[in-house]
């Protein structure tokens, strides 16, 4: 623990606390979590990153099924891999938070649903996104008319401007009128410990 | 001259000095008037050319607002102020190199500082010198401005007495220097660089609301951290600076402060990490009872503080000992058992005649060297364990209300959010995510077949007939436990006068309570389910219907304990008679024995005292026995309901027949309504006792305390998740409207026996007293002075309080009318936003459709001779999906001439020579000139585009 807190400087700490949603020990917690997940020789790099596939293996995250997409988001890497450095990580944890805004938890899900990174949802997406939420076994999947008629529900009601997609605005609009969007989109996961 | 006087006064003061200046020569201002202008414009550039260059649009919005204000500033403080044109454009950059030379320190400067003056003039292009560069430039422009004018020399000697004296200041210490150059900041300057320093903090501020990556926002933070840094001790001026400096200082010291106590606030949330656990495997709703269970915690501690504090601890401090007088003494018949385990465990004998009851406190009016008034304390904690329970339900209530303000109700976005929101993030086990799957895909498809036929009437016939059952059966059920525990009640008022009793008869009224409440809410849950409801709707009757047994259950107790304090009573005035006789015999005997009158008797030992039977304590225990009966069996419960099950199907499952894992019996679910319930009622039972037990508030915290340990652990390692996991986003305020429910109802007996029921003549703080509450009026008469006594006497007259609560009748009213007015204009509200969207929606597919077709047209006419244009049936099968109005696909949604007209225009393309060649013609050559009004002539009825170029022209 004690290493953690030097390793990460008092100043950049609270930079880190002004930047996020985070208190002190969940960012310290963060970080630790996060050195866990690095091999040794990643440590000695200017900014270490953690492969995606490391990030998919932790227990929080196992079984979520965004969980790729969320890695692809967050993720700053040049090459696309959804690997992620602290800061990243920090990013992903504080748009999870507790204390995060609407604002900024729905700006985020916008861009997991959007499965293709076109900037907005369209029924491929969507599709995507029914399918994600249903599983993968067969038995919950649903059939082909089911899903055809559910995502024209779902355009006819979000999608106000009738383009056949639904765009960041209009996917903030649905999701701010929700009761409980914010409570839902939350994982604190640097609290879980295994 | 004012000027001379300036100059020798003070030369930090230019601004002044110029002022004089400037009133010399008009036409110098005047150009320095007109050059602001652009300067403005070019310092805005600048200004966005130093921000990071992707940034966002809104953001270059809100910079651009404060700059405009400060050119403003600007232009108003100009006369007042001198700074050339150039030092204005990088005046940040220049005060962030003055700060830099401050940094640096005086003395190492001297030698520069020299050199720089004399190259005077250069430096005013470098502008990297900071304020005395700009002092410097000053000065060149009074030479420009007063070639001509008078005083030349004079302000060379001017001149030259500056540079002498700047030389000794910057030579004698840094901090003179740095003065000087603060203070020649004039007025507007520095309102300028107020608010910038202002709008880079509040940059910071919103900067985490910020969707950007990490990095830039560190860049960016830094940027305007060391912005903010350097300028804001720079600002204030003369005395005033050290004082915003001070002021600068603290407010840091604060926000750090804040965010200390941010942080240490979340590691005193006790639990968190326990509950965050719990919840990642089984949900938000399972979660919600240990966030419940956690808050019943807190509210227990302060009750907890305030009893112990106010009341137990003076009293075990310096209250009289044990054995002093009767009340805190065994009597001498019970003596010999009062020590034995069984007589503990009920709560007799020692447990009795303690600090944990009613019965041990002395109605001496104020005890120890602090003349600790404990009957007043006493029934102002009563009092106030009410009051704050209230007030910490209601406003919690309150806020949940407000977090959950979203109007949820109106069924727009039905699919959207099941879509959008479903998914509960929460989950981190496979298992539950599983069931997630099942539950989402179960809804999805629920919600499509109530879309595809709405009503299904033989279906719905069915389900009110069951749901009718259902309840049918469950009001039997409830009818029929009430009358067994009223029945139950009678036989042991029977046996109550008997003593040849068995274990099972002594105990048979809490026995059939427990087993009623054991029995009953699995009975419900299989009768509710006939009904078919949606586990949250589902949840919730259960809720309801558990509270109706269990509130049966304790208001026939509550009768019961009624009887028997009554019987109580009556038995009390005969005692009282017998304990006076008593005495009287005693004192009697005493002289007869002695044959001394003069020699006062000692006093009747303690334990030989008749008393009276105390009916305080014996409520009190009654409650106390009620609360560890049911801790007792809720840990029982858990025990062998949950873990011994569990260890069974796990190690029995190797040699069984049958999957016991997969089929029945299975582990169990995690019982969410009946343990909030649990709770609930136990959180009434204390209120109700703790006025006649002050130790069982103790008690109460105990159990919470454990409970949470064991039950978290319990349900990590016995239970499985729901098999239809869900939110419980809204159950929280029905779990506090419960509570309030229960808080009402145990408030009132309290009340009543307070107010109607004579104390005890010899236990208690009361005793003595024909009221409780006379311990009020006793002090208003003894304490408080005499006004004050007869301003209450008055305040306590029907004719004040009949009007007083007519007021407060009168303002429930007319706040409830006041609330269904903002009801309605919330409605109405709504009402106007529907509309307001369709309108929206109309017009968008209007406007898109010309925005499309414009677009269309300007791709594809530069093009033609390449590309065939754009087939014509293509607009129309888009005129005719706009008809039927359902389209995803909507484009044009014109009237029927344009759509003609418009199909001219696209018809006539492929073959100009045989149709509307003319018209392309126009088209091709209007284009050129002016393609939008073009397009908006074809497109609009004449009428209409009339309208526009009307307005077009009012525009202009």
């Amino acid at each position: 623990m004690g290493t953690t807190a030097s390793q990460l400087g008092k100043d950049l700490l609270s930079e880190y606390q002004e930047l996020t949603f985070l208190t002190k020990q969940e960012i310290l917690l963060a970080h630790k979590r996060f050195s866990e997940c690095l091999s040794k020789e990643d440590k000695n790099l200017p900014t270490p990153r953690v492969p995606m596939e490391k990030v998919l293996s932790l227990p929080e995250l196992k079984s979520n099924p965004f969980r790729k997409r969320i890695c692809h988001v967050f993720s700053t890497s040049d090459m696309k891999d959804g690997s992620l450095t602290f800061e990243d990580f920090l990013d992903l944890l504080s748009a999870f938070s507790d204390s995060a805004t609407l604002e900024i938890k729905s700006h985020y899900a916008f861009r997991i649903f959007d499965f293709d990174d076109d900037g907005t949802l369209d029924s491929g997406d969507l599709e995507k996104l029914v399918n994600c939420l249903t599983g993968e076994t067969d038995d919950t999947r649903l059939t082909p008319e089911e899903m055809r008629q559910l995502i024209s529900n779902i355009l006819e009601e979000s999608d106000i401007d009738k383009d056949g997609t639904v765009n960041l605005s209009e996917f903030q609009h649905v999701i701010s009128r929700s009761p409980d969007f914010v409570s839902s989109f939350k994982r604190l996961f640097c609290e879980v410990y295994k | 001259m004012p000027r001379k006087s300036d100059v020798a006064a003070k030369i930090e003061d230019v601004g002044i000095e110029i002022d004089g200046d400037v009133s010399d020569s008009e036409d110098d201002t005047s150009r320095r008037r007109g050059n602001r202008r652009p300067a403005a414009g070019r310092g805005g550039a600048r200004g966005r050319g130093k921000k990071p260059a992707d940034e966002d649009d809104e953001d270059e919005e809100e910079e651009e607002a404060p700059r405009t204000r400060r050119g403003a500033n600007k232009k108003k403080a100009s006369k007042s102020r001198d700074i050339d044109d150039e030092s204005e454009d990088d005046a940040p950059k220049r005060r962030r190199g003055g700060a830099a030379n401050k940094k640096k320190g005086g003395k190492a400067q001297d030698s520069e500082e020299d050199s720089e003056e004399e190259k005077g003039n250069k430096r005013n292009k470098k502008g990297a010198a900071g304020k005395k560069g700009k002092e410097e430039e000053t000065k060149d422009n009074k030479k420009k401005g007063d070639a001509k004018g008078k005083g030349k020399g004079k302000e060379k000697e001017d001149e030259k007495d500056k540079k002498k004296k700047k030389k000794k200041e910057s030579s004698s210490d840094t901090d003179s220097n740095a003065d000087s150059e603060e203070e020649s900041m004039s007025e507007g300057e520095m309102e300028r660089l107020k608010e910038e320093v202002e709008e880079k903090k509040k940059v910071i501020a919103i900067m985490r609301n910020k969707p950007w990556r990490m990095k830039r926002r560190l860049v960016y933070l830094k940027e305007c951290q060391e912005f903010v840094d350097k300028f804001e001790g720079a600002l204030g001026k003369g005395k005033g600076r050290k004082f915003y400096a001070y002021k600068v200082m603290m407010m840091k010291k604060w926000i750090k402060f804040q965010r200390d106590f941010e942080n240490f606030k979340t590691t005193c949330i006790p639990w968190e990490r326990k509950i965050k656990e719990v919840e990642s495997h089984f949900g938000s709703s399972v979660a919600s009872y240990f966030i419940f269970l956690r808050w019943m915690y807190g509210m227990n501690m302060v009750l907890f503080g305030l009893t112990f504090g106010l009341v137990v601890i003076p009293e075990v401090l310096m209250g009289l000992p044990y054995g002093s007088i009767p009340r805190k003494t065994v009597p001498r018949a019970e003596q010999p058992t009062a020590q034995d385990y069984s007589v503990l465990m009920d709560f007799n004998g020692y447990c009795k005649y303690s600090v944990l009851f009613y019965g041990y406190y002395n109605n001496q009016r104020t005890i120890g060297l602090l003349k600790f008034r404990l009957p007043l304390s006493y029934l102002m904690v009563g009092v106030g364990t009410f009051g704050y329970s209230l007030m910490v339900v209601i406003r919690t209530m309150a806020k949940n209300a407000d977090v959950g303000g979203g109007d949820g109700d109106d069924g727009e976005f039905t699919f959207a959010w099941k879509m959008f929101t479903s998914w509960d993030y929460l989950i981190g086990n496979a298992e539950t995510a599983d069931n997630k799957y099942a539950s989402i895909t179960t809804s999805f498809k629920e919600s499509i077949v109530d879309e595809q036929e709405n009503q299904k009437d033989e279906n719905i016939h069915l389900r009110r007939f069951l749901r009718v059952l259902a309840n049918f059966m469950i009001i039997c059920c409830l009818g029929g436990s009430g009358y067994l525990i009223f029945f139950v009640v009678k036989r042991s008022q029977e046996f109550a006068n008997r003593n040849d009793l068995s274990w099972y008869e002594k105990n048979e009224l809490e026995l059939i309570m427990s087993l009623l409440g054991l029995v009953c809410p699995p009975l419900f849950e299989t009768i509710a389910e006939l009904e078919e409801y949606h586990p949250r709707i589902a949840l919730k009757w259960q809720l309801g219907r558990i509270f109706a047994l269990f509130l049966g259950n304790l208001y026939t107790f509550l009768f019961a304990l009624f009887d028997e304090v009554n019987n109580k009573l009556d038995e009390e005035v005969s005692i009282r008679n017998a304990s006076i006789w008593a005495l009287k015999e005693y004192y009697a005997n005493f002289t007869l024995h002695n044959n001394d009158t003069d020699v006062t008797p000692p006093p009747m030992d303690p334990s030989d005292v008749i008393r009276g039977p105390c009916w305080e304590t014996a409520v009190g225990i009654e409650f106390v026995k009620l609360t560890v009966s049911d801790i007792q069996v809720t840990y029982l419960t858990i025990l062998i309901g949950d873990f011994a099950r569990a260890v069974i199907v796990r190690f029995l499952n190797y040699c069984w027949c049958w999957d016991l894992e997969a089929t029945y019996p299975s582990y169990g679910e995690f019982d969410i309504s009946g343990n909030v319930l649990g709770l609930v009622f136990n959180q009434g039972m204390i209120w109700m006792g703790a006025f006649y037990a002050p130790g069982l508030v103790g008690i109460n915290v105990l159990r919470l305390l454990s409970s949470m340990y064991y039950q978290c652990w319990a349900v990590m390692a016995t239970n499985v998740p729901h098999e239809r996991v869900f939110k419980a986003s809204k159950s929280n305020n029905f779990y506090m409207g419960l509570l309030l429910l229960i808080l009402f109802l145990s408030l009132l007996p309290v009340v009543y026996t307070i107010m109607t029921l004579p104390p005890s003549f010899d236990c208690g703080p009361f005793s003595g007293k024909a009221k409780m509450f006379d311990v009020i009026m006793e002090t208003i008469d003894l304490d408080l002075p005499a006004f004050l006594g007869t301003l209450m006497g008055y305040a306590a007259n029907p004719g004040l309080i009949i009007p007083a609560v007519l007021l407060m009748v009168l303002a429930i009213y007319y706040l409830n009318s006041v609330s269904e007015a903002y009801q309605h204009a919330n409605a109405e509200l709504k009402k106007k936003m529907q509309m307001a969207r369709d309108e929206e929606k109309n017009r968008r597919n209007n406007t898109e459709s010309t925005d499309q077709v414009m677009k269309d047209l300007e791709d594809l006419l530069p093009n033609r001779s390449l590309l065939p244009p754009a087939p014509p049936p293509e607009t129309g099968a888009d005129n005719k999906a706009d008809q039927g109005g359902k389209s995803t696909k909507v484009r044009p949604g014109t009237a029927g001439k344009d759509v003609n007209l418009q199909k001219d225009v696209s018809l006539s393309s492929p073959n100009p020579n045989t149709r509307g060649a003319a018209l392309t013609d126009d088209l091709k050559s209007a284009l050129r000139s002016d393609l939008k009004d073009v397009v908006l002539a074809l497109l609009m009825t004449p009428d209409q585009f009339d309208a526009h170029q009307l307005r077009q022209a009012t525009k202009v």
